[in-house]
C-alpha cells in the first residue's frame, strides 16, 4: 500500500488514526457522565473525555484539510461508517466497571503519552503542535489512571479482583498499538509519524513498574487482536457510532 | 463509594505571590487522589497555580456558641485600628 499511497494519503490516514483513537475513547468516557462512583470521579472522567474530544477535533479537522475533499472534523466524526474508522481496538472496548475503564485508560494513555512525545518532533508542523499541546493532557491521564490501577490492585479483595479482570480484558488489544504496517512505516519514514515499535520495550517497563506497585501480575499474553487501523472493528464500535452519530445524521447541520 | 472516603479541604493559590484560599472540599481515599480530585474539580478553568489539600478532620474550628466571647469584645475597641489615631502634621515615613 505504501508504494501506491501518495504523501497526502499517508498524512490523511495517519491523522485519522490519531483522531479516531481520541474521538472514540472520548466518547466512551462521556458515557460515564452522571454514572461515576462519585461526583469527583465523574468530573475526572468527563475532563479526560473532553481533552480527548479536543484532540480529535484538531486531528480530524487537519485530516479533512489533507484529504482536500471539503470534509471537516465534524463530517469525518459523524458521517463515516464503521469500516472507515481507523481507531485501535482498545479504545472501543466497553467501559465495564470503573476498574475496567481505568485499566483501559492506563494501557492507552501510557502509550499515547509516549506517542505524542515522539510526535512533538514530527516533520508535519500541525501534528507537532497538536502533540505538544496534548502531551501535557495525556501525561495527566496516564498518571491518574496509574494511581487508580495501584489503589484498586493493592486495595481490597474485590477491587483487586476487578482490576485484574479489567487488565485481563484489555491485554490482547495492546500489541495492536505497536503494529507498524505499511502506512505507519511510510509515515515514520517521512518523519510525519512515529516508529511505535521502537518504544514497545519502554512501554512494557512502565506498565510492569505500575503493576508491581499495584502488587498485580501482568496478565498472560493472549492471541493479539489486530486490524483496527485497516477498518476491522469489533461489535462495539457500531453501537458507539449509532449513539454518537444519531443526532447529526437525523438532523443534518442542526445547530444548538 | 464517596461516602466511604474522608473529606479533604481544598486550598487554591490563584497566582504566584498570593496566599492559598479555601475554595471547597472533595472526597478522596488519600492525599494524592484528593489532589487529583481537587485539580479536576476546582482548577479546570485556570483558577490556580498551586493546590493544597488538608484532611477536614485535622481542622480545629471555633465553637459558634462561643462567638460572643470570642469576637464581640473586639467590636468596641476601635483604638486597635490604625485609623483611630491622628497623625500629627510633619510626620513622614508612616
Amino acid at each position: 500500500m505504501a508504494s501506491v499511497a501518495t504523501d497526502d494519503q499517508i498524512l490523511f490516514e495517519s491523522l485519522l488514526r490519531l483522531g479516531d483513537d481520541s474521538l472514540i475513547l472520548g466518547q466512551r468516557l462521556g458515557e460515564w457522565c452522571g454514572h461515576a462512583p462519585s461526583v469527583e470521579v465523574d468530573l475526572s472522567l468527563a475532563n479526560m473525555g473532553l481533552d480527548l474530544i479536543g484532540q480529535a477535533t484538531h486531528f480530524l479537522n487537519t485530516a479533512g484539510a489533507a484529504e482536500g475533499k471539503g470534509r471537516d472534523g465534524d463530517a469525518l466524526a459523524f458521517r463515516r461508517d464503521v469500516l472507515d474508522f481507523r481507531n485501535c481496538w482498545l479504545v472501543e472496548q466497553p467501559n465495564g466497571d470503573f476498574a475496567q475503564t481505568m485499566a483501559r485508560q492506563f494501557l492507552f494513555s501510557t502509550w499515547q503519552e509516549m506517542l505524542f512525545g515522539h510526535l512533538e518532533g514530527s516533520s508535519d508542523e500541525t501534528i507537532a503542535a497538536i502533540a505538544a499541546k496534548a502531551v501535557k493532557e495525556v501525561r495527566y491521564h496516564a498518571e491518574l489512571a496509574a494511581e487508580w490501577v495501584i489503589r484498586l490492585g493493592d486495595g481490597t479483595e474485590e477491587s483487586r479482583r476487578r482490576m485484574a479482570a479489567g487488565l485481563d480484558w484489555h491485554w490482547r488489544f495492546v500489541p495492536e498499538l505497536f503494529e507498524m504496517d505499511a502506512i505507519a512505516a511510510a509515515a515514520a519514514e517521512r518523519g510525519i509519524g512515529a516508529d511505535v515499535a521502537a518504544f514497545r520495550d519502554d512501554y512494557d517497563v512502565r506498565i510492569r513498574a505500575i503493576l508491581a506497585e499495584a502488587t498485580l501480575d501482568a496478565p498472560a499474553d493472549q492471541r493479539p487482536i489486530l486490524g483496527g487501523r485497516r477498518g476491522h472493528h469489533g461489535e462495539h464500535l457500531g453501537h458507539i457510532l449509532a449513539v454518537m452519530q444519531y443526532l447529526p445524521r437525523t438532523y443534518p447541520d442542526a445547530t444548538w | 463509594m464517596s461516602k466511604d472516603w474522608p473529606l479533604w479541604e481544598v486550598f487554591v493559590r490563584a497566582k504566584s505571590g498570593m496566599s492559598h484560599r479555601h475554595v471547597g472540599s472533595v472526597h478522596a481515599p488519600d492525599a494524592q487522589i484528593a489532589l487529583r480530585h481537587a485539580r479536576d474539580t476546582y482548577t479546570r478553568r485556570m483558577e490556580g497555580v498551586s493546590l493544597w489539600v488538608v484532611p477536614s478532620a485535622s481542622i480545629a474550628a471555633s465553637d459558634p456558641g462561643d462567638d460572643a466571647a470570642n469576637f464581640e469584645p473586639a467590636l468596641d475597641k476601635i483604638y486597635r485600628h490604625p485609623t483611630f489615631y491622628d497623625i500629627p502634621d510633619g510626620i513622614t515615613h508612616i
